[in-house]
């Protein structure tokens, strides 16, 4: 290999029209999962922070960090399985008398799975911060005479709020940088950013297949000094 | 504080969530018994010879390649780690905020950024790629857990108690034993458990570090992406959600006070 200084493999990247898809795909799913996510993890971390008894928080908290050990490529396997034409969820959709849902091997299966495993970066930083906001601000803001929406608009939401952005770093950045899930459950316009760095790397492209990973990076350095505007990483 | 109807609305999504992270691990448990080797569903009759199938030499193989670098890693980490904690925590030096900058950086980038990174440094220096390789890869994410378990531990714990143990006259070694020891043990437990915990399940890094060598992730993914051998796939699942809840609960137990922690700490070193 002949090392010559240039930009070429960041003019063909922005020229490739493919290339641009590919970074909008990843960079929008990565985004969709994060709020996904987000809207599943909120309420169950209220829960853990401020409804559970002692013995249900325990038992939702291991519940939570359980799932988190056991191994990534088995849970999207597992859902390999569940998605397949032949699965559980076009059979139970049948049994209650649905269409076949036949969504895997597509974006959505994609988006499914990532959501799926990692739920739990989420929860746990969410729970973090939900518990941390004394119950006197919000009996103050009852106090005060806001009801129970403008209490958690006002008084919840902006407190819990570093927790979500730090919770968002890990499903933001690990959705980012992955390729496996995309690679066994995704379809044929599933490609992410790391498939297209994977095969450039397997075929000996390794400077072309660099510049196309300095593109995650990027994303995650801006990401990353937005979160510490929003004082996210006190949160982690 | 909140109205009934908002707390049955909580208890309720809140038991939804759970059910949607564990269904799926239930399925994959009762695939593991499933009778044919075709993985539809409703499974149609049920046995336990896939558990038999399962232990060829070639999963053997796998399982202990990955033990051994998941050991030699955490090894690795323990003493890199715990020493970087060390310095960052009790002394001022030229660079310091760089040093712990750096040590934790890995948590934001994507693992494919530290996977091609790896890999052309090894190719660069013509390294060739071999269990060494694989140990350095996970190494540099093990060092980070390890790092953030023991910096928050010394962190909580009070200089004070050193100074008090050598007023008292006791020596380095007997500072160390009696009073530094008790301090972090359960956090090197807990991190050197969270490290191989990781290492063993590695998945990205390893795909760029390992030569022609199969990690026991390495064949998974080779036999799920052939679509062979998939009984075997299920009966693995199997072991490895009932071997990974005795860490669990184990780490759970040592670290009780900052679970919260242990889960983040999983999170960046993911990442890593």
């Amino acid at each position: 290999m002949k090392h010559v200084w240039n930009v070429d493999n960041y003019r063909q990247l922005w020229q490739g029209g493919a290339y641009h898809s590919i970074a909008f795909r990843t960079i929008g799913i990565a985004a969709a999962v994060t709020a996904a996510d987000a809207i599943l993890a909120f309420p169950l971390g209220y829960f853990m922070a401020r409804i559970a008894g002692g013995r249900s928080r325990a038992f939702v908290f291991v519940a939570v960090l359980l799932p988190l050990w056991s191994s990534y490529l088995i849970r999207v396997y597992i859902w390999r399985l569940i998605l397949d034409h032949n699965g559980v969820l076009n059979w139970s959709l049948r049994k209650v008398g649905l269409p076949a849902a036949n969504i895997g091997y597509t974006n959505w299966a994609v988006w499914l799975i990532f959501t799926y495993i990692w739920l739990p970066f989420m929860i746990l930083p969410v729970y973090g911060a939900l518990e941390r906001v004394p119950d006197s601000f919000l009996e103050a803001s009852r106090d005060l005479g806001a009801g129970g929406w403008i209490t958690f608009r006002r008084v919840l939401l902006p407190l819990a709020l570093p927790g979500v952005i730090a919770g968002s770093i890990f499903t933001f950045s690990l959705t980012l940088g992955d390729y496996i899930t995309p690679l066994l459950a995704g379809g044929a316009s599933s490609q992410f950013i790391g498939n297209v760095v994977y095969d450039n790397i397997n075929n000996q492209l390794t400077p072309f297949a660099a510049a196309f990973a300095a593109v995650p990076l990027a994303v995650m350095g801006v990401y990353l000094l937005i979160a510490r505007r929003l004082g996210a990483f006190e949160a982690l | 504080m909140e109205s009934r109807a908002t707390r049955i609305a909580l208890t309720v999504w809140s038991g939804l969530v759970v059910l949607f992270l564990w269904i799926p691990l239930a399925l994959i448990m009762l695939y593991a018994f499933n009778q044919s080797n075709v993985e539809s569903w409703p499974i149609t009759g049920f046995t336990t010879h896939w558990f038999h199938a399962a232990w060829s030499s070639e999963v053997r193989g796998a399982l202990w390649l990955s033990v051994r670098v998941g050991l030699i890693a955490t090894g690795i980490a323990l003493v890199l780690g715990s020493m970087a904690a060390f310095g960052v925590a009790r002394f001022r030096f030229f660079g310091r905020e760089a040093v712990s900058f750096l040590l934790v950086l890995p948590i934001a980038l994507p693992g494919i950024v530290t996977g091609i990174a790896l890999n052309s440094a090894f190719v660069t220096g013509k390294v060739a790629l071999s269990t060494w390789t694989i140990v350095i890869g996970h190494a540099t994410f093990c060092v980070v857990v390890v790092y953030n378990n023991v910096l928050a531990r010394l962190r909580r714990s009070s200089p004070s108690l050193i100074e008090a143990s050598q007023d008292l006259g006791a020596d380095g070694w007997q500072t160390f034993r009696f009073v530094i020891w008790p301090v972090l043990s359960t956090a090197l437990v807990a991190g050197g458990l969270l490290a191989f915990a990781l290492s063993f399940d590695e998945v990205i890094v390893t795909t760029f570090t390992a030569g022609a060598q199969n990690t026991l992730p390495l064949l998974i993914l080779g036999y799920i992406r052939l679509g062979q051998q998939l009984p075997v796939v299920n009966v693995i699942a199997f072991a490895m959600i009932v071997l990974t809840s005795i860490p669990v609960l184990l780490a759970q137990r040592l670290v009780r006070d900052t679970g919260v922690r242990v889960g983040t700490a999983t999170a960046q070193a993911q990442q890593a």
